[in-house]
């Protein structure tokens, strides 16, 4: 084999890899929905995240507007702090409520925006006052099962 | 009695201080693999034809194992994840297995026992024809010459194999869970897309297929470097380079993955 038909082969290479490089960050990471377009930042107070981690979607009817950026504790307040990057495009009033949701029954948890009808945006750098805590599973059915036993204590 | 515990325990300090000697001879020799790079990367042709038999040459056992790696995941993935009612998460699990573990790895392991056995045999069969000796007559730096292309190719090619091998098992997901068991195509990629993250996940693995492919390449050009100017000893060295490469993969896969996918 001389060096042309080498190089050409080399070369084939190199390019299919870059090019599998590339299949994987555009068609299978999220390379191409993450970094299009500007942000701002929102930040919120929560009395229970539940278990809402860094990265998970922000929805408004269903919608993906942003990203959860960072997740910490207020030492002072004892509430959880949530961090948001919104999509510049997408602006909400300001007495927008702010639930933590699942998808589905075991899905994962997001931070659903129910819209308020302020004629003031919210914007970058502010923090919602109006949250809801997300749904702790055991909390629900120790209340079932205590309104259950009082039921049925009542019956009696 | 005495005596053959004392031969016993004489046996066992001199394999212990022999692989010492070996580790220390390794890390001087990767030390000057890389000081004589230089010539590797200005006559790169060199390297070129040495990316050519390490990196070519094992396109289609990694193209072909990957499709079928690919493949059985989606056959599995499906069945397991269709019991929790929840086969449309089969993107997220052949994805993620793949780019964060199996790709690497499997290619790596692959790349060892195809490519990294047939640098130590090459050179072990310089070194046992005198060849490398020939060139030292002729004032031409056998690692510069001879190692550096060889463990720079290894290194240039392992990153490209491991992606070409991801991609590859993905397709072969795809084939499965949605042209052949029916997976809903739309939520196959989107969920793909929602879950693996470019930098926690795709940059990830491309830096443990870069890791190993310095480990790889390092251990098969030393072995050859190093080994008995035999014929059995080429085929030990030859033998040796598979089973040492492999189980370094394994470990440094092991402390790769705890340092990166903690807690996230």
């Amino acid at each position: 084999m001389n060096r042309t038909t080498l190089d050409l082969w080399v070369g084939f290479f190199v390019a299919v890899g870059i090019g599998s490089l590339l299949f994987l960050a555009l068609k299978v990471g999220n390379l191409a929905s993450s970094s299009t377009g500007e942000t701002y930042s929102l930040q919120a107070e929560f009395d229970n995240i539940g278990g809402l981690k860094v990265r998970a979607p922000v929805k408004s009817a269903g919608v993906v507007v942003g990203r959860v950026t960072e997740v910490r504790f207020d030492p002072e307040s004892y509430r959880a702090v949530v961090a948001m990057s919104i999509d510049e495009r997408y602006k909400f009033p300001r007495d927008t409520i702010l639930t933590i949701n699942t998808s589905g029954i075991l899905g994962e948890q997001y931070i659903g925006f129910e819209v308020g009808g302020d004629t003031e945006m919210l914007a970058d750098g502010q923090t919602v006052k109006k949250t809801q805590s997300a749904v702790v599973l055991e909390k629900l059915i120790s209340q079932f099962m205590f309104n259950k036993a009082q039921e049925d204590g009542a019956k009696k | 009695m005495g005596d053959s515990l004392i031969t016993a325990l004489r046996g066992l300090g001199r394999r212990v201080t022999d692989r010492v000697w070996r580790l220390g001879f390794a890390s001087r020799f990767l030390l000057t693999t890389i000081l004589y790079s230089g010539t590797a990367l200005r006559r790169f042709h060199l390297t070129i034809r040495e990316i050519y038999f390490t990196g070519v040459l094992s396109l289609i056992i990694i193209l072909v194992s990957g499709l079928f790696v690919g493949m059985v995941l989606g056959l599995q993935g499906y069945d397991t994840l269709q019991r929790y009612g929840s086969s449309e998460a089969l993107g997220i699990l052949v994805a993620l297995s793949l780019v964060r573990e199996l790709g690497p790895v499997v290619a790596a392991l692959l790349f060892a026992s195809r490519a990294g056995s047939a640098i130590t045999a090459e050179i072990g069969l310089m070194k046992a024809t005198e060849q490398l000796s020939a060139m030292e007559m002729m004032a031409v730096h056998p690692i510069a010459r001879v190692v550096a292309p060889r463990f720079w190719a290894g290194v240039i090619s392992m990153p490209l194999l491991a992606a070409l091998f991801s991609a590859m098992g993905i397709f072969g997901g795809y084939l499965v869970g949605v042209q052949l068991i029916g997976v809903d195509e739309g939520s196959f990629w989107s969920q793909m897309q929602a879950s693996v993250d470019f930098r926690e996940d795709i940059i990830n693995g491309v830096i443990k297929s870069f890791v190993f492919g310095i480990i790889i390449s390092w251990i098969a050009v030393f072995e050859g470097y190093d080994c008995e100017p035999t014929a059995e000893g080429v085929s030990g060295a030859t033998t040796r380079t598979v089973v040492t490469s492999s189980l370094a993969i394994l470990a440094a896969d092991f402390f790769l993955t705890a340092i990166m996918f903690r807690g996230t």
